[in-house]
């Protein structure tokens, strides 16, 4: 611990330059909350502690042709408080909002949240229903990399030495879409989820369902999209029998295991019912 | 192991120390700054009796590391009195007697001017949610919660 270094580079070449010269483990600091637990649990024992809010860019939300460019810093409190977020992507926005408590969203961000790579993270299947993407920024130079690819195992990434994430480009929300990440816990705040589900939906004049997006969280060792979800419910207004067919398809994607928050029979029942509840609300919210 | 210049903004007044890079803002605080009202419960970020206002956000100083501080503008628990004129927060705490062994206190009380700066006019349960990172092993959270409201509603004057 005596050997801790600190270092906040102010820019990406900086900080590329600093992972790749880095003795030892290199660990990237955003709002912290995870990694200073860790390191005063002795969970991890970087040598060097690499501080990226410093980076021009990689605080802050930025609208783009329609769509979003959220710093992969930026506090989750500060995405709880944008407009723009709020009416577009709602989902993310609740999702990235149940993350610790109010001190902890003052900090907490994105791209530690994803990075930490907990299969629980609240905000990971949101971002993958809404097709989030991450620049990935490294010795290699730069690459868009969709949330889902990031996380390879607890704990793990697919980022490489001296890569990491500058920010998150959202699309532009196409008309009558919307989504919605619901998780549950045993209590109502402060808890880790002990299953989340992300959905998003995008719906035509009818109502009719054109386009959707199903993911789930804690159920796996990464989070993981259902693709035969969203299958049962493209082409329907969300009716009952499209609704048993997302259940069961979402139960069927599940590999989890048994703790204390939860067995894997709970769990992947669970998994069914919130992925139908999130599709009820993002459906809502699309304007069905 | 070579120690950190930090220059920094602390209850109003400029301040600096020396940090080493794995010290908390709390460790700063108490340590070195001797302003010991912040308190170490959990060090973890789950107990709030160390929350601090940095840059206009309640957060959890030990989960800050000194030498984030650089630039910032703190806000301590010793810096919510104007004076020796109590905040209405501090008033009201006192008031309802809404503390008892009072580790909770100076965090909760920071909190909640975080909360009554952004929303003068909380519900109650956005109150209860904004300092669900607060705990308390006294007070059942219920006088507290009579404390918040009652300061919110003296702050606006109702």
């Amino acid at each position: 611990m005596s050997s801790l270094s600190y270092a906040a580079p102010t820019s990406v070449n900086e900080a590329v330059g600093i992972l790749a010269g880095a003795q030892g483990l290199a660990k990237i600091m955003s709002g912290g909350t995870d990694l200073l637990v860790q390191l005063r649990s002795g969970r991890t024992k970087p040598d060097i502690i690499v501080d990226t809010k410093k980076i021009p860019g990689i605080m802050g939300i930025k609208e783009v042709d329609g769509g979003f460019v959220i710093g992969a810093a930026t506090p989750c409190s500060v995405i709880g408080e944008h407009a723009g977020m709020n009416a577009a992507y709602p989902g993310v926005v609740e999702a990235s909002g149940l993350i610790g408590s109010t001190q902890v969203q003052g900090r907490c961000s994105l791209a530690g949240n994803l990075c930490n790579a907990s299969p629980a993270a609240d905000s990971v299947p949101a971002m993958i229903a809404a097709r989030a993407t991450a620049i990935v920024v490294g010795p290699g130079g730069q690459r868009a990399v969709p949330v889902e690819q990031i996380v390879t195992g607890p704990g793990r990434t697919s980022l490489a030495k001296g890569e990491f994430i500058l920010e998150f480009h959202l699309p532009k929300p196409a008309p009558r879409s919307s989504d919605a990440y619901l998780r549950f816990i045993p209590r109502t705040e402060m808890d880790i989820a002990v299953v989340g589900a992300g959905v998003s939906l995008t719906l035509d004049a009818s109502g009719v369902i054109t386009d959707a997006r199903v993911a789930l969280g804690a159920v796996a060792p990464t989070q993981v999209l259902v693709p035969e979800g969203a299958k049962a419910l493209i082409g329907s207004k969300l009716d009952d029998a499209a609704l048993a067919k997302l259940d069961a398809a979402a139960r069927a994607v599940c590999n989890p295991i048994s703790d204390k928050r939860g067995t894997i029979d709970f769990r992947i029942k669970i998994a069914g019912v919130l992925a139908r509840r999130a599709a009820a609300i993002a459906y809502k919210r699309a304007g069905g | 192991m070579s120690k950190i210049h930090v220059t920094t903004t602390i209850n109003g007044e400029p301040a600096e120390f020396l940090t080493e890079p794995q010290m908390s803002l709390l460790d700063i605080l108490r340590d070195e700054m001797h302003l010991t009202g912040s308190k170490e419960g959990c060090g973890s970020g789950d107990c709030g009796a160390c929350s601090v206002i940095m840059d206009g956000r309640v957060v959890c100083s030990c989960l800050v590391l000194g030498v984030e501080a650089e630039g910032k503008d703190i806000t301590t628990i010793e810096g919510i009195a104007t004076g020796e004129d109590l905040h209405p927060v501090q008033r009201k705490f006192l008031e309802h007697a809404a503390l008892q062994c009072g580790f909770c206190t100076p965090g909760l009380i920071v909190a909640t001017k975080a909360l009554l700066d952004r929303n003068p006019d909380p519900t109650e349960t956005e109150a209860r949610y904004w300092l669900a990172g607060n705990l308390c092993r006294c007070t059942g959270y219920d006088k507290i919660i009579r404390a918040v409201m009652d300061a919110a509603a003296e702050m606006r004057g109702a």
